[in-house]
């Protein structure tokens, strides 16, 4: 009886990795706990050990691929007595796949839809001159060229948090800062949300700008009292003397099988404090241009990252010195019949609905809010104006959620243009639960989207 | 006066008795008024009153040289005229004027100067302390030799978020002061029903941060043990704890029956480690100084007292449309 070794998954978001390198060879015997491969994923580079004993019959997957899904078989082991006879290279078990990418996956991933991003926001007024040379970067990239760029520019940036020097990053956004900017500037910090997030605040009042990385939203909840009480009130309070320029980012949001303690968008907690900015992009050129405002900015920027989103690629502009206005909406397609709001990944099932609601010949025009705070209330009643319905599509619970404030304002301003009440979608109201299928019933999804502005249209 | 202190001819010049003197009557004089002031309505929310514990900020405010920073709770006032703000400014604020330094805004626990390098005045216990420690990073990040003195009660020293700071602190050795003013009562708490041991100049050993206590009510020690303390920053030595121990005389805030302690023992504390008193016994023991010396300093801190009130007063309420100022630089 054969043993297939199958590629493993090193993350929970983890979808597919390089093979970057084979420590056996055909013919090799292994033995349970044996380092057998290096696996490289767009987080980390990590160890495969064998999990049984036997000798190495066959290398499917040779070292240097890319794109190995999930659970393809990499290599066979045989057990006592067998030999490698029986492995012939016409099995479709075994085939090797393609290099790179494109390989047959022994089973496709459950969790996300295919990364095929749009390309660029289908929008009258493009956000960068034409002609700007543009290149393809994952959300990941983006944030550390962001950081990296204002580090260049300004003596005074720092990025302190737990993993972001040495380890290059919890999540690899910090990949690199260490070797260029030293340890003075890429500070790792002990397990201290409470205590280095006042620390940073106290730095910002000092006159430099520091940038928290929490190492996920949910913990910085341990130092929320510093954010809001220290860092969003001190400038009103001081009659405009003492401003806190500083940026508090990470990954937030719901991640994959990580249940209820890691699985949070606090979109709507921080949209509700004055003296705070709250941005949430979904875009790799919205998380760079967006972060190297909150950097320039005086004021406390909450930057809501999402680690699903880190390795989608888009294109970015390329160009030195640019920057997205924080406070600016983003119409990414236009339609007529309904307008769709959404903010981060929640844009995900929002594009994927407009563009199965297309094939019903329903014209959805969708609108990426990027900022929640101060939010772009005014590109929606425009566009709800024109479209005369809307629904509004994030993760976060139902209860005072964005959605919620979207649909207050439309009651207030766009009152007699409305010919359907606004449906707000959002997770559901309950504790993130870890198994698998719980999980994707708690997550609002593309068909409720569809179903939701089907509804809003009469159709 | 019933001194039981010990009066011995002081290792201090009569120039530096008579600043001190002068300093911390300017901080009894306005405690006091403002007291006054909240009695007629005149300052409202919480008023939390520095009196008994002036030696503490005077005598560390003697260390400090120009860009040193100092940051504190909500028991502020006394910091902010150690540390050479002006005291019309500092009373405005709390009748929540224009003239205030907050323009009104902050009241009584939020008061800040860049000029002074004073950053506030924070009302939630020991969330000034990383603030503190912050202000000590943003120095070593610079490479001067500024400190930072970070203050806190008794009360705040039970606070998770101080041992966080302190750890770090030490880690990276950030020049950070800890002065903790024990004044014995975390509001009606005393030490003892608060802290599993009383030692609170200890409480960094497991973060290789020395410390020591210090009589609070005596302001040359103070001012020794900060010299120490500095020198020890200065040099990049990292962190040190300095537990001042002293009393407060009235309560938490205006608004504390004060059950949890005896007028006598409160009246012991006055009459025999006054702290000002002691100043004073030690300026007219040496025979340089004369009670008509200090009577005119009495009645010069009275006038400068006077003015910060009449001004408190005169000051108009902020305009409407600071209501929506300030939110976002």
């Amino acid at each position: 009886m054969t043993i297939e070794i199958k590629m493993p998954a090193l993350s929970p978001t983890m979808e597919e990795g390089n093979l970057s390198k084979w420590h056996v060879k055909e013919g090799d015997e292994v033995k349970s706990g044996d380092v057998i491969a290096e696996i490289e994923t767009d987080k980390a580079t990590m160890e495969v050990e064998a999990v049984d004993e036997g000798k190495v019959g066959k290398i499917v997957v040779p070292e240097g691929t890319e794109g190995v899904k999930v659970n393809a078989v990499i290599a066979i082991l045989l057990e006592d007595g067998e030999d490698g006879s029986s492995l012939s290279a016409g099995d479709s078990k075994i085939a090797a796949p393609k290099t790179p990418a494109s390989a047959p996956a022994a089973a496709p991933p459950t969790q996300q839809p295919a990364r095929t991003e749009p390309k660029a926001a289908v929008k009258a007024e493009p956000e960068w001159p034409a002609g700007t040379r543009m290149k393809t970067q994952t959300v990941r990239e983006a944030l550390r060229d962001a950081m990296a760029e204002e580090m260049r520019r300004n003596e005074a940036v720092f990025l302190m948090g737990e993993e972001v020097a040495e380890y290059q990053g919890a999540y690899k956004i910090s990949q690199g800062l260490l070797d260029e900017f030293g340890p003075k500037r890429v500070i790792d910090t002990p397990i201290t949300e409470h205590g280095f997030a006042g620390l940073a605040v106290g730095a910002a009042f000092a006159g430099l700008n520091p940038i928290v990385e929490f190492m996920t939203f949910n913990f910085a909840m341990q130092a929320i009292d510093q954010i809001i009480n220290s860092a969003a009130k001190t400038l009103y309070m001081s009659g405009g003397l003492m401003g806190c320029p500083i940026v508090f980012r990470g990954p937030n949001g719901a991640a994959a099988r990580v249940a209820a303690q890691h699985s949070q968008d606090y979109a709507a907690w921080y949209a509700q404090i004055p003296g705070l900015k709250v941005v949430q992009p979904y875009s790799a050129s919205d998380a760079k241009g967006l972060l190297k405002s909150a950097i320039r900015d005086p004021n406390p920027v909450i930057v809501l990252e999402n680690e699903i989103l880190y390795g989608r690629s888009f294109e970015v502009p390329d160009l030195e010195d640019w920057t997205v206005p924080i406070g600016k909406a983003r119409i990414w397609r236009e339609g007529e019949d309904v307008t769709i709001v959404s903010f981060g990944i929640g844009m995900t099932y929002a594009l994927a609905a407009a563009e199965a609601l297309e094939s019903e010949g329903i014209s959805a025009e969708v609108i990426d809010l990027r900022t929640i705070r101060p939010i772009d209330t005014a590109s929606v009643v425009a566009s709800v104006k024109k479209t005369n319905r809307c629904v509004t599509v994030e993760e976060g619970w139902p209860v005072c959620s964005i959605g919620n404030h979207i649909s207050a304002v439309l009651m207030q301003e766009a009152f007699d243009w409305l010919d359907a009440p606004v449906i707000n979608l959002t997770g559901k109201d309950v504790p993130m639960p870890y198994a698998a299928n719980l999980e994707k019933l708690a997550l609002v999804t593309t068909e409720e989207v569809v179903a939701a502005c089907k509804s809003v249209a009469y159709r | 006066m019933a001194a039981t202190r010990k009066r011995t001819k002081p290792n201090a010049s009569k120039e530096e008795l008579l600043k001190f003197y002068r300093e911390m009557l300017l901080i009894r004089r306005f405690e006091e008024k403002a007291g006054q002031l909240y009695g007629m309505g005149a300052i409202g929310g919480f008023c939390h009153l520095y009196i008994g514990q002036e030696a503490v900020v005077v005598g560390i405010e003697a260390c400090a040289k120009e860009g040193d920073q100092r940051v504190t709770s909500y028991r502020d006032h006394g910091h902010m005229l150690a540390c050479g703000m002006d005291p019309k400014g500092v009373m405005a604020e709390l009748t929540g004027r224009e003239g205030g330094y907050s323009r009104g805004k902050g009241g009584s626990m939020h008061m800040f100067s860049k000029e002074k390098n004073f950053y506030g005045g924070h009302g939630i216990v020991g969330a000034q302390v990383p603030i503190g420690v912050g202000l000590a990073f943003a120095n070593w990040y610079r490479g001067n030799d500024n400190v930072s003195f970070a203050y806190f009660g008794d009360g705040a020293a039970n606070q998770g978020q101080i041992y966080e700071a302190m750890n770090m602190a030490s880690l990276w050795k950030l020049p950070a002061i800890f002065v903790i003013e024990n004044n014995q009562y975390a509001m009606g708490t005393s030490l003892k029903r608060a802290s599993s041991t009383p030692a609170l100049y200890t409480r960094g050993e497991a973060f290789g941060i020395a410390g020591e206590a210090v009589d609070g009510m005596d302001v040359l020690a103070v001012k020794a043990a900060t010299e120490k303390a500095v020198g020890h920053c200065r040099a990049g030595n990292g962190p040190y704890i300095l537990e001042m121990n002293t009393y407060r005389y009235r309560g938490h805030s205006m608004s504390d029956p004060a059950k949890y302690r005896t007028r006598e023992e409160v009246q012991k504390m006055r009459d025999e480690r006054d702290p000002i008193d002691h100043v004073r016994d030690l300026l007219l023991m040496g025979g340089e100084t004369t009670e008509d010396d200090l009577k005119a300093v009495d009645k010069e801190i009275k006038a400068i007292v006077n003015e910060s009130a009449k001004f408190a007063q005169e000051s108009p309420e902020p305009d409407p449309k600071e209501l929506w100022t300030d939110i976002y630089a």
